[in-house]
């Protein structure tokens, strides 16, 4: 996988979302720490100025503007002088006394709590401080600035800016390199399974996504993938099994059916003989007809009934129609059908797509067990769910072929004398499967005991249909 | 061939529109609806056929589904919203239940699924016009010296009661209704029990051999017959 893809996935794109959101936050949260740190400092420098102002007050109610103008001059030399400012200037703001050379020209209009630049002397070079004063016009015309230097607060200031610079910065380079190591990580286990599947696409059907065997949501993604794998693996070689067996099964009666005509065609001309190979071909294709019907029967049972076609059925009544127009058959044939019902057992059925499948159940049932015998139907309203159960007297079948006669166009019988096309267990196993029912064969000792178990349906509300 | 065409009220033959794409498949179908003493007209395309249905009088129409201009159901929509109630069979290469409700829905009094045998064709479409001409409900049904009273839910054969079990009943009175018309197996399995499915072994012979045990055994003539390759007929005899 190159690194630009890496850059491209989902993954990536949310670490960066997430780390925009969480940089922005933390932008804030600094912000708002550096707003009211420098806020104190501030405060502080009010209260420092307040305080002084205080003192001179005192000494200009004693001493007047003399008093002022001493204590300025002490004050300007005294262990504060660096970081207070101090000025006494007269009516025309000439300086009087302080430790500024003059009035600033941009405060001398502005009175009260004023913060402006000023140029100070640090050895040999100006050095622009912001400063904070209070100035006021004393009595007579004298004009008054008490100051004090924030060079403290500025240098907070660019520590914090710096500190929060900093952060800011590893913050993104972290999360730019962590964003991008989960996404290259990621990418790898989407990697794996993109490879596999372009493999598969590719005709490798036996590939498989590997699991890493850590049981996170990725292998379980690969065991499920691998499972949908398996599966259509199994269709496609049904499928497959399917297609040989119909192309073979097909192929006899087109056979037949072609070299009949072929030696009607050698033979003299006689209408008669027309006639009757005429209606022995129509016979044969009507075979083909219904033999290819019960494919488009299981093809369609396949698919999943139609949900609509799907009601909570009562099976007695159904069962009991399917094994009334079977009766006279059994009958004829020297066997006893017998119909049970345990209970009233109901499921969720399409009713059309069930009666074909015990019709064929029964067929099968009457077809292969030789008189004298019985054929037994039974429902039982199990604890687990509906039970339908179709059990002869007749030759069963071998435990070992019970999976393969599910298969479509098997048929036990060596000879196929007796007719059928091999295709009516299929359909039941179709049924079955669409309905989510067992299907079980087991040995009726002596027999066949066919078993269709169905889901549990939970009971009807009382406007149920 | 298997069976005669209906007649027309005032005795002329009944004029039937087979509306199909298919050319092999129209020639076929008209040669035997022909031979079968039907006066048949043919349209390849779905509008053709809507144009004739509508302007023409026909007494059935056979209608392929699947049509280049028009489809089969639009077109027996179209003249079930005109008022025309001209008896419809579907023809179609679907078959599937589903299928057969929405040919039934959409109008069609009938509906045969590819591939089909002619005189499963002939069977249904007799049927279909017959139901045209059938009036009011009836109470009692008569075929030659057999009788089915619908009420009372007793046959007699030559003033002889015939006991029938329920099943068979409901089979002799399918025949009846039907009587002198050809009923194949396929139709008595929808008629008497509602299955569309065919099953393996031909299950409803057995039936009809018992019911022909019941009500023609001992009588001099018999009234249900086989109809070679195409099913059963209960008739009087001529």
């Amino acid at each position: 996988m190159s690194p630009r893809n890496a850059l491209r996935t989902t993954t990536f794109r949310l670490a960066l979302a997430y780390l925009a959101i969480f940089v922005a936050s933390s932008g804030l949260v600094l912000a708002f720490i550096y707003w009211a740190t420098s806020g104190a400092i501030d405060r502080e420098s009010e209260q420092i100025i307040e305080a002084e102002l205080t003192g001179l007050r005192e000494q200009y109610r004693q001493w007047g503007i003399v008093g002022i103008v001493r204590v300025i001059e002490e004050r300007s030399k005294g262990e504060r002088a660096d970081e207070m400012r101090y000025l006494v200037a007269g009516p025309r703001f000439e300086r009087i006394t302080g430790n500024l050379t003059g009035w600033p020209a941009e405060l001398r209009e502005r009175r009260g709590l004023v913060e402006f630049p000023l140029t100070v002397r640090v050895g040999d070079r100006a050095e622009v401080r912001a400063t904070m004063a209070m100035t006021f016009d004393l009595p007579n015309g004298f004009h008054l600035l008490v100051g004090r230097d924030m060079k403290e607060r500025s240098e907070f200031r660019q520590r914090v800016i710096g500190a929060i610079a900093w952060s800011l910065a590893l913050m993104l380079a972290f999360g730019l390199a962590g964003g991008y190591w989960v996404s290259r990580h990621l990418m790898r286990r989407v990697d794996a399974i993109n490879r596999t599947s372009g493999d598969i696409r590719a005709g490798d059907l036996k590939q498989r996504v590997p699991v890493a065997g850590s049981g996170d949501e990725f292998d379980q993604l690969a065991r499920n993938l691998n499972a949908m794998l398996d599966q259509i693996e199994r269709l496609m070689a049904g499928m497959r099994q399917v297609t040989a067996n119909v192309a073979h099964d097909m192929r006899t009666p087109l056979n037949r059916l072609r070299s009949r005509l072929e030696l009607t065609l050698i033979e003299k001309p006689d209408e008669a003989r027309y006639r009757e190979t005429i209606q022995a071909t129509i016979d044969e294709a009507d075979r083909l007809i219904a033999t290819f019907n019960a494919m488009l029967s299981i093809a369609e049972a396949e698919a999943g009934s139609k949900a609509e076609a799907m009601e909570r059925t009562e099976l007695p009544p159904l069962v009991d129609q399917v094994a009334e127009l079977y009766e006279p058959l059994a009958e004829e044939k020297g066997l006893v059908l017998t119909v049970a019902h345990a209970g009233v057992a109901v499921a969720h059925v399409d009713r059309h797509l069930l009666s074909q499948a015990v019709a064929n159940l029964l067929d099968n049932a009457i077809k292969y067990t030789p008189a004298p015998g019985r054929v037994t139907v039974r429902t039982e309203a199990g604890p687990q769910g509906a039970v339908v159960t179709v059990a002869d007297s007749g030759p069963g079948i071998p435990a070992d072929q019970r999976e393969a006669v599910l298969g479509r166009f098997v048929r036990l019988e060596q000879s196929r004398s007796t007719p059928g096309n091999g295709l009516g267990l299929s359909l039941v196993q179709a049924v079955a499967t669409t309905h989510g029912a067992e299907l079980a064969l087991t040995d009726n000792a002596p027999g066949l005991c066919v078993t269709l178990r169905f889901p549990r349906v939970p009971e009807a509300r009382g406007n149920g249909k | 061939m298997v069976a005669t065409a209906l007649q027309t009220n005032d005795g002329g033959r009944m004029k039937i529109l087979v509306i199909e794409d298919d050319r092999e498949t129209a020639a076929y179908l008209v040669k035997g609806l022909e031979e079968s003493g039907y006066v048949v007209d043919h349209a390849a395309t779905g509008t053709d056929g809507l144009f004739l249905a509508s302007s023409q009088p026909y007494d059935a129409l056979v209608v392929d589904r699947m049509l280049p201009g028009m489809d089969g159901l639009t077109i027996v929509e179209t003249l079930r919203r005109q008022g025309k109630t001209t008896p419809v069979l579907i023809l179609s290469a679907m078959g599937e239940v589903d299928d057969r409700v929405k040919g039934l829905k959409a109008g069609g009094d009938d509906y045969l699924a590819k591939p089909y045998a002619f005189a499963e064709l002939l069977a249904r479409l007799e049927a279909v016009l017959r139901r045209g001409q059938t009036g009011q409900p009836t109470t009692r049904l008569t075929v030659g010296d057999l009788e089915m009273d619908l009420l009372s839910r007793t046959v007699k054969r030559h003033g002889q009661t015939i006991d029938l079990l329920p099943r068979e009943f409901r089979l002799l009175e399918c025949l009846m209704r039907h009587a002198g018309q050809v009923v194949t197996r396929t139709m008595l399995l929808e008629k008497v029990w509602d299955y569309h499915f065919d099953p393996q072994t031909n299950v409803i012979d057995v039936h009809v051999s018992r019911l022909r045990q019941k009500i023609d055994r001992g009588f001099d003539h018999p009234l249900l017959h086989t109809v070679r390759g195409a099913g059963y007929c209960l008739r009087e005899p001529a």
